[in-house]
């Protein structure tokens, strides 16, 4: 059993979780770092396409040599803690507060929590659903050690989210894959560069209204490289990257030949009355990490 | 690469076609969504901003505790679609030549663009650290009841890097490319 209440171990977290934020925010992960620099190389030369991957290159090398946030939007603070029985969930709430307005001291973070009534800037990241953190708890005795993933994301891109009910009259998508593909293309187009392409795409089909969102998001954890233990799903994702890159929409919308670096299908049952298609579009500045912590709560091995 | 240097001028701004590369240097001035409410409600600005730039930004900055001087840790563009509603009259009423931001603007902004003869240039969305590393000096900040990223903060630039996407004759390469891409989008659906 873990007791926050330690002295020692209370020290050990926060230095933890303050390395953890820093490094997402500040670097991006090697499976997305790949991409972007697969999309540079393709894109013709002297183009606006181009130049804007040359920036973001340049930024990205940046930002990690001055430990400084890749994007001044450090968005929505997401973690997600995978842990064992009996993990104190509400001491570990209160330590990461601590530590988010230690790294918004130290510019880890902007200041970036605006309370929806008074429309004032809480000027240290906390608030109603700031952090939103998600505890998942491990089947009794089955793993022993904590997982804390970690993902910022930016309004640009949550702000072109979108979700579909199917059957959608307007883009003619069925309740089917044929559908689901429709309504992604169209999110895709409808998205333009406005989310910061190129950019991946986080998919749940199903679920409620709440829950699908929260897939699609929990969607962009996966390393960039994997494959969809569904067949059916990892077809459509590469088909999905493929044919939204013929859009022609490139990098910012400035036109060329990459729209998205990725895209992550997820699923959940549904009512028989509703077929909900949800996207999370992520950005190219796709801050997210992770870490293993060992018994005495230090960064064991990271996850990405 | 075209070079538009301080102070900017209708003629410079008049020069430029949607789809040029730019290098702005000089000063700009930042203002995101609560800056563009209250210029829009109040029809005044803490500051001259004729012939001035507004960049849609809501920068990280931070005051050194022993120099008291400001210092920019991140400083990218906002998405300025929000600024839609407020814009052409921002740039009736202050007189602005220039708008910064990221992901275009709607046609009421492109009228004002070729009414009032200003210019859109779109900066690199994300790009906060390069972009921070081309801003030299904090002159001022003005609006800071606003909080830190919403405030006005009167910035010096050097070799600022954007393109322009909407020109003062009408022409948006946001249009070009939505139209083209919904194209594309039909003939994927129809094929």
């Amino acid at each position: 059993m873990i007791n926050l209440n330690n002295a020692n171990l209370k020290e050990t977290l926060l230095a933890s979780l303050l390395e953890l934020l820093r490094r997402t925010s500040s670097e991006l992960t090697k499976d997305v770092y790949d991409i972007i620099e697969k999309v540079y190389a393709s894109e013709e030369d002297g183009s606006k396409a181009k130049y804007a991957m040359e920036i973001i290159k340049d930024n990205i090398e940046l930002a990690k040599k001055k430990s400084a946030p890749i994007c001044q939007d450090t968005g929505t603070i997401l973690i997600y803690v995978s842990h064992p029985v009996g993990f104190p969930q509400n001491d570990f709430r209160k330590l990461t507060e601590q530590v988010i307005i230690k790294a918004t001291e130290l510019g880890y973070l902007r200041q970036n929590s605006v309370n929806s009534i008074t429309q004032k800037n809480a000027g240290n990241n906390i608030g109603p659903g700031h952090p939103s953190i998600h505890f998942e708890e491990y089947e009794e005795h089955e793993k022993s050690h904590i997982e804390i993933r970690m993902m910022l994301k930016g309004g640009g891109c949550e702000n072109v989210g979108i979700q579909y009910s199917l059957p959608n009259v307007q883009i003619k998508a069925n309740r089917d894959l044929y559908g689901v593909k429709k309504a992604l293309l169209d999110a895709v187009a409808q998205a333009q560069g406005k989310g910061c392409s190129p950019g991946i795409l986080g998919v749940c089909i199903g679920g409620d209204r709440g829950s699908s969102y929260e897939e699609s998001k929990r969607q962009l954890l996966r390393n960039l490289d994997d494959h969809n233990t569904n067949a059916e799903l990892d077809t459509l994702e590469k088909e999905i990257v493929k044919l939204s890159n013929k859009l022609e929409i490139g990098p910012m919308g400035f036109g060329g030949s990459n729209t998205i670096l990725s895209c992550k299908i997820g699923h959940l049952n549904r009512l028989p009355a509703s077929f909900f298609v949800t996207v999370s579009y992520m950005c190219w500045a796709h801050r997210r990490q992770g870490v293993v912590l060992d018994s005495g709560l230090n960064i064991k091995s990271w996850l990405y | 690469m075209i070079k538009l240097n301080y102070p900017y001028t209708r003629e410079a701004i008049k020069d430029l076609k949607a789809g040029d590369m730019v290098l702005i240097s000089g000063k700009i001035f930042t203002g995101r969504d609560a800056v563009h409410k209250y210029l829009h409600e109040t029809h005044t600005s803490p500051v001259n901003l004729y012939n001035q730039i507004i960049y849609h930004c809501g920068p990280v900055i931070l005051q050194n505790a022993q120099t008291k001087k400001y210092e920019v840790k991140a400083a990218g563009p906002t998405t300025s679609i929000r600024e839609e509603p407020y814009q052409w009259e921002i740039m009736q009423d202050q007189g602005i030549v220039g708008i910064i931001g990221k992901g275009g603007m709607g046609p009421k902004t492109l009228d004002g663009l070729i009414k009032f003869g200003c210019v859109y240039f779109h900066a690199i969305g994300g790009a906060a650290q390069v972009l921070a590393e081309r801003i030299i000096s904090v002159d001022n900040v003005y609006l800071s009841e606003l909080g830190s990223p919403e405030a006005m903060w009167e910035l010096s630039v050097i070799d600022f890097p954007v393109v322009v996407t909407m020109d003062s004759h009408g022409y948006s390469l946001h249009e070009i490319i939505k139209r083209k891409s919904d194209q594309n989008l039909k003939m994927l659906l129809d094929s």
